[in-house]
């Protein structure tokens, strides 16, 4: 890694990449895609808090509780900065990307959303980015529309532009990057696109704010959705961002404690943001430990932490794609994907691969990665997937493809 | 891999040659299941004629888990009368291919060993009472395909 920090001192902050699993193997974990390991900083941080600082926030006057709160309004501020956004109240705590979706769909989707109106995803979702639209569209009489993938694994433009002319599209709504196929979306051009025809736009970025860059007030999108297990933080922690303008003409999502100025008995009138849509009391210990990731990440570098992962893919890809017998998915071009690598071992099921390879302390993820539609277009039940983060090494990648020679071994391929 | 507790020799042949697998022209079962986690997915088919399993066969996509214990529940299962059929339990199945330590080691594998068993007593249940209109003979196939895994 081209840092100040090496890569062993890294390996050495996360407690988990020292033990050993099933027969006393060296644990290889590849499934970054799905979580991130923690590192000791992340996991202290939240001790700390339950320690030394536990009190409910925002309400009461007591030492620890000002020390709480001002904790967790520091993450808010912090956030506001690594993704340089202006207006620490467009950031709203959140339980995760699902919940920062469904929040969307909830309370703009239901006030703006009718009969006829369409909402375009893209064949490369997660499926939270499709369900909440699922519902809302069958609740509403709106259509669902899909942007298709070409068979690089990028996204066909063209269709979105068909979607547009019709005038009633109101949401795209795409992840920057896929959890499947690594594929880097397009984003910039989407965005243009959308703004000329007047319509919003909601991004995904679970899997792209953990592995590169991402500067909001650049991106020009309207909503911006993440969760922090991904990108070493605890997990029941994410990030919805709204653009204020959009923010401050939307419903609540949920009614409670902390999100009111006044109650009455049949009336309420509402917190100011981005109080309004946290709802009843929020996930303090890990939004302090969300602060301590970013410190993390931000002492490492995010453009360090995106050049390692492109050496460990170019890496990867080369050395898989020598491999007999093995399919890869997504784009050959590096600088179009992240480290994100789907393939499938001859004709082996991914579940049969994952088990054997586990014997040799190999983790990669394998199944639908919650994206149906995608397999379904590939025309695959699932995919192996192995996915890198800022700690792995070449010689991890070399143990994968050891392993892969053992399930050829028990299947005599 | 000598030894190994899951892809025994059996498990491999069976998951590249497996019993009955196709399609049967107007089954009275059809049963489509799948685990929403891994993606196993199978269709399994069943003819009857008088009370008796005259005819099974399964298609799908699933790991050699699923394949193999679809193939054998389909050998156990077939020429057998529905009553002796109702019977048949988790062990029966994974005793064949030695896979009973499954329900201790693996509770996400167990449910790629199980999935057709699941399908089969659905699938029986569901022609019971909809087509023979037996709520006797369905029994509690319901409730037992519910907590089977």
């Amino acid at each position: 890694m081209q840092t100040a920090i090496s890569l062993e001192t890294i390996r050495k902050d996360f407690p988990i990449l020292q033990r050993k699993v099933r027969d006393n193997k060296t644990l290889v974990y590849l499934d970054n895609a799905s979580t991130s390991q923690k590192p000791i900083q992340v996991i202290d941080a939240i001790n700390d808090y339950y320690k030394n600082q536990n009190a409910n926030i925002h309400r009461a006057v007591y030492a620890l509780a000002e020390e709480a709160t001002e904790a967790y309004e520091n993450t808010r501020t912090k956030i506001a900065k690594f993704l340089n956004v202006q207006k620490r109240e467009e950031i709203i705590f959140v339980r995760g990307t699902t919940e920062a979706i469904n929040l969307v769909a909830y309370s703009w989707g239901r006030q703006n959303v009718n009969k006829d109106d369409i909402i375009v995803t893209t064949e490369y979702e997660h499926h939270s980015n499709i369900v909440p639209w699922q519902l809302l569209t069958k609740e509403k009489g709106a259509k669902l529309e899909y942007i298709g993938i070409d068979d690089n694994g990028e996204l066909i433009l063209d269709q979105l532009d068909s979607y547009l002319a019709t005038g009633k599209v109101k949401l795209v709504t795409f992840s920057q990057m896929s959890n499947v196929l690594g594929t880097i979306t397009n984003t910039d051009e989407i965005i243009k696109r959308c703004k000329k025809a007047g319509v919003k736009t909601l991004i995904d970025g679970a899997q792209s704010v953990p592995h590169m860059k991402v500067d909001l007030s650049k991106l020009g999108c309207d909503f911006f959705a993440f969760s922090a297990h991904k990108m070493l933080g605890p997990t029941g922690v994410g990030v919805l961002w709204v653009r204020k303008e959009v923010l401050e003409t939307m419903q609540p999502f949920h009614g409670g404690g902390d999100m009111i100025r006044e109650v009455h008995k049949y009336e309420t009138t509402w917190n100011d943001l981005p109080y309004k849509f946290e709802a009843g009391t929020p996930n303090i210990a890990d939004v302090i430990g969300f602060s301590a990731a970013i410190d993390y990440l931000n002492k490492i570098g995010m453009d360090n932490i995106r050049n390692h992962e492109i050496e460990l893919t170019k890496y990867a890809l080369d050395k898989m794609s020598k491999v007999k017998g093995i399919t890869i998915y997504g784009p050959k071009d590096i600088a179009k994907r992240g480290g994100v690598i789907s393939f499938n071992f001859h004709d082996v099921h991914p579940h049969d691969v994952a088990t054997i390879i586990d014997k040799d302390g190999v983790a990669v993820r394998s199944g639908h990665h919650c994206a149906q539609v995608l397999m379904e277009r590939l025309d695959v039940a699932a995919t192996n997937r192995a996915s890198f983060y800022v700690y792995n090494t070449k010689q991890e990648i070399d143990a994968l493809i050891g392993s892969l020679n053992k399930v050829a071994e028990v299947f005599k391929l | 891999m000598t030894g190994d507790p899951i892809y025994t020799e059996m498990i491999i042949e069976y998951s590249k040659h497996p019993s009955n697998f196709g399609e049967i022209e107007n089954p009275d079962i059809s049963r489509h299941d799948s685990n929403p986690l891994c993606g196993d997915s199978i269709d399994l088919q069943i003819k009857i004629n008088e009370n008796k399993v005259s005819d099974i066969k399964f298609k799908g996509k699933g790991c050699s888990i699923c394949i193999a214990c679809t193939s054998v529940l389909t050998e156990l299962v077939k020429g057998k009368d529905l009553e002796e059929v109702k019977k048949i339990e988790k062990n029966d199945v994974l005793g064949e291919l030695g896979l009973e330590h499954l329900i201790r080691t693996s509770p996400v594998r167990i449910k790629c060993a199980l999935l057709s068993l699941k399908a089969l007593k659905y699938g029986i249940y569901s022609y019971f009472i909809e087509k023979m209109k037996d709520e006797k003979s369905a029994g509690n196939l319901k409730e037992e395909a519910t907590n089977l895994y």
